[in-house]
């Protein structure tokens, strides 16, 4: 599963992009994140404050409890400041 | 029938009288038009520039998103949304919105709730560079633009 990290999540992961081998247990967002943070500290650091971080599956905003069904790329990034 | 928004990212600068005469040129069933623009503050001189990170792709498709439930809200005649990325510095456009429409009050509602939806759904970062040299910052949320957005839900 290709993993995209934008501003300070991708800051604290150390890449922008990532290809992730998903292992079988792994049905939803969340359960993504709780084994993105067991890679290493980088990902530890990056995902410390879980409630900051905002989710998007194929470019769609989902939640934490989304299954990641046949998506092909998540992102992971802070609450947006834009305009 | 619903008009297509115009909906564009990109580092360029825009012309905002451009972009009114884009919805209004050759046209006589326009009666209001509301632009707005957000541009680069310098945060009372302490700030060098504001750097924009995007997702390309998805901020295109999540501005065509709002702006299409824009269209479909309100009877609009037209709407452009601009949103620049990259390095910006104070005095600088950041983003625009036209909203074009027969009478004001669809044009200033279209205009305002496409404002309050783009700041807390589209994905774009900013990130202070302050002239101090002091480094380098993310920019928080402001705690009230969640509940600017909520405004616009149906009850």
């Amino acid at each position: 599963m290709n993993i995209r990290y934008f501003a300070w999540v991708r800051e604290r992961v150390g890449v922008e992009e990532e290809t992730i081998e998903v292992p079988g247990g792994v049905k939803t967002v969340a359960d993504l994140i709780s084994h993105l943070k067991t890679l290493d500290d980088n990902h530890a650091a990056a995902f410390e404050e879980e409630d900051a971080i905002r989710v998007a599956l194929d470019q769609l905003h989902v939640e934490a409890d989304t299954a990641l069904g046949d998506a092909r790329e998540v992102a992971f990034f802070p609450p947006m400041t834009g305009g | 029938m619903q008009v297509t928004p115009l909906v564009r990212v990109q580092a360029e600068d825009f012309d905002a009288g451009a972009e009114t005469r884009r919805l209004t040129s050759g046209r006589k069933d326009v009666g209001a038009l509301v632009t707005f623009t957000g541009l680069c503050r310098d945060e009372a001189g302490t700030l060098e520039a504001l750097e924009l990170e995007h997702y390309p792709g998805m901020a295109e498709a999540e501005l065509t998103r709002i702006a299409e439930e824009a269209v479909h809200r309100w009877p609009l005649t037209g709407l452009s949304v601009i949103h620049r990325f990259g390095k910006i510095a104070p005095g600088e456009n950041i983003v625009l919105v036209v909203a074009a429409s027969a009478h004001r009050r669809a044009a200033f509602e279209a205009a305002d709730f496409l404002m309050d939806f783009l700041k807390t759904r589209a994905p774009f970062w900013k990130k202070e560079h302050l002239r101090s040299g002091a480094g380098s910052t993310w920019v928080n949320t402001k705690a009230g633009d969640e509940e600017d957005a909520a405004r616009w839900s149906p009850t």
